[in-house]
């Protein structure tokens, strides 16, 4: 099976994307992760204007048959909340990269990018 | 080649199923020591296929345990909570296997197997039990000299659950057996798919359905003949959880959580009439009444309940656990079993449960959660 990995998001090895726009980034979970999870019921994320830490653990994905804590890729203040997400938690499974994005935030310092896996980096992970 | 039961990796044991649910490239799970398919497509698409169509469950890591001999039915009357003598053949029930002081090892059907099938009673111990169940078995025949043997055939049967509303008409059209005949909770000898079955009429899902036992060697002729969704074992425990079915191992567990059936809320299958092992003290449980009783919770608050989170009043004061909880598919809202103090049980009551450490609100339901 193969697993969708955009070219325009950077990876942690723990399953989370971030797309830079400027200042600001969108956080979500891979293609991978919500396969491996299988049918997500339930998304517990951060209030807007809560801190993120780099590595650090921001909210849970929960599918049926497991609870998994999600990592903030990147150091920021939360700007938006996925709120579609409450009602709608599949749209992590259907749309990973999209529709079911977690959370927006400015960047706290953009050279954390840096640290994280590239698409090809991340495609050789979980190969 | 692995021998029969036996996987060539990670010394788990290997359904005869195990080549075919690879190939459907099924996600598989280390459950009672057997490798397992635990998802084939998707829980929910799995679970629905069950409640709206019909499924198919490769359950080969259950026990298969036949008894036979003149006193084979004074041995089962001895070793399970339920009367024995009540099964005429081709009957089957539910029972709970216990210990002296009345803690449930296991939950089995015990079936009374139909002629001209050899033996007199075949028993389903859980995944993992099947050694074990037969040992015990085997020992107390012999401390008493009963005229019983016992034979441990988990690797030589293979057992299919197809599940469903269309469960009746898919098999009726792979059997001679005329299933308009055969009530629940019975058992008869037949040929599906050419292959020579034992078909029961009981099932772990709430649906109507079959179990099927069938020849370890062809259990994947009958598996490819029952042309419906291949279901695995994360859409089995999501089915019984709606329906409030025990899972050995999860809502009780004789070393981690040891649990009579009174507690567990199956003091249905225990009849204080019949000599067994456990009896005694169950009969004092019986009358005093448990200290706390497994029941049925709903969060009421965004969240799931999971196994081992705590259940506290609105003040805060725990009175139980969780066991087993669930997103439910079906009805979409949160699920669980947990036990509760008894005197603090009470249907629509409003309790917590704790999440991550977050007091959730939840209601107290009685089981099942889904009418069938």
């Amino acid at each position: 099976m193969s697993f969708d990995v955009p070219d325009d998001c950077r990876y942690l090895d723990s399953h989370e994307w971030v797309r830079q726009a400027d200042d600001a980034a969108t956080i979500g979970i891979s293609d991978f992760a919500q396969d491996e999870l299988g049918d997500v019921v339930f998304v517990e994320l951060p209030d807007e204007g809560a801190e993120l830490t780099a590595g650090e653990e921001f909210g849970v994905v929960e599918s049926i048959k497991a609870v998994s804590d999600i990592y903030a890729p990147v150091s920021g203040t939360v700007t938006a909340v996925n709120d579609a997400l409450f009602d709608e938690p599949e749209l992590v499974n259907d749309d990973p990269y999209g529709d079911g994005w977690l959370l927006e935030i400015e960047l706290a310092d953009d050279s954390e990018l840096d640290d994280l896996l590239s698409p090809d980096e991340y495609r050789e992970q979980i190969a | 080649m692995p021998a029969p039961g036996e996987s060539s990796d990670m010394g788990l044991r290997a359904p005869p199923l195990d080549d075919v649910h690879a190939a459907a490239e099924a996600s598989f799970t280390d459950f009672g020591g057997w490798e397992m398919p635990v998802e084939f497509d998707s829980i929910r698409t799995e679970h629905a296929a069950v409640r709206e169509a019909a499924g198919k469950f490769d359950v080969s890591h259950m026990g298969e345990i036949v008894v036979s001999g003149t006193e084979a039915t004074g041995l089962m009357q001895r070793l399970t909570t339920n009367d024995a003598t009540d099964l005429r053949p081709g009957q089957a029930h539910y029972a709970a296997i216990t210990r002296e002081d009345g803690v449930m090892l296991d939950d089995t059907v015990v079936y009374r197997l139909p002629e001209p099938v050899e033996g007199e009673y075949l028993f389903i111990p859980n995944a993992g039990h099947d050694e074990q169940m037969a040992t015990r078995w085997r020992e107390y025949a012999d401390e008493r000299d009963l005229d019983a043997s016992v034979d441990n055939r988990t690797t030589e049967y293979g057992l299919i659950a197809l599940q469903g509303p269309d469960a009746p008409s898919l098999l009726a059209e792979e059997t001679t057996l005329s299933l308009d005949e055969l009530g629940r909770f019975e058992i008869a000898t037949a040929t599906v798919a050419g292959v020579e079955t034992l078909v029961a009429t009981t099932g772990y899902t709430g649906e109507a359905g079959y179990e099927l036992v069938v020849p370890w060697d062809e259990t994947e002729t009958v598996w490819g003949a029952l042309d419906c969704q291949p279901c695995g074992l994360g859409a089995r425990d999501t089915l019984r959880l709606e329906m409030g079915f025990l899972l050995s191992g999860q809502d009780f567990d004789p070393e981690d959580d040891p649990r009579n059936p009174y507690e567990a809320g199956i003091g249905f299958v225990v009849d204080l009439d019949t000599e067994f092992v456990g009896r005694d003290a169950l009969e004092g449980v019986d009358v005093e009444g448990p200290a706390e009783k497994l029941t049925g919770l709903s969060l009421i608050d965004r969240g799931v309940p999971r196994a081992g989170y705590d259940v506290t009043t609105p003040n805060g004061d725990r009175v139980g656990t969780v066991t087993s909880g669930t997103m439910s598919p079906t009805l979409g809202e949160p699920i669980a079993l947990a036990y509760i103090d008894t005197d603090y049980i009470e249907p629509g009551r409003t309790v917590r449960v704790v999440v991550r450490g977050e007091p959730k609100k939840a209601r107290i339901r009685t089981t099942p959660f889904l009418d069938r």
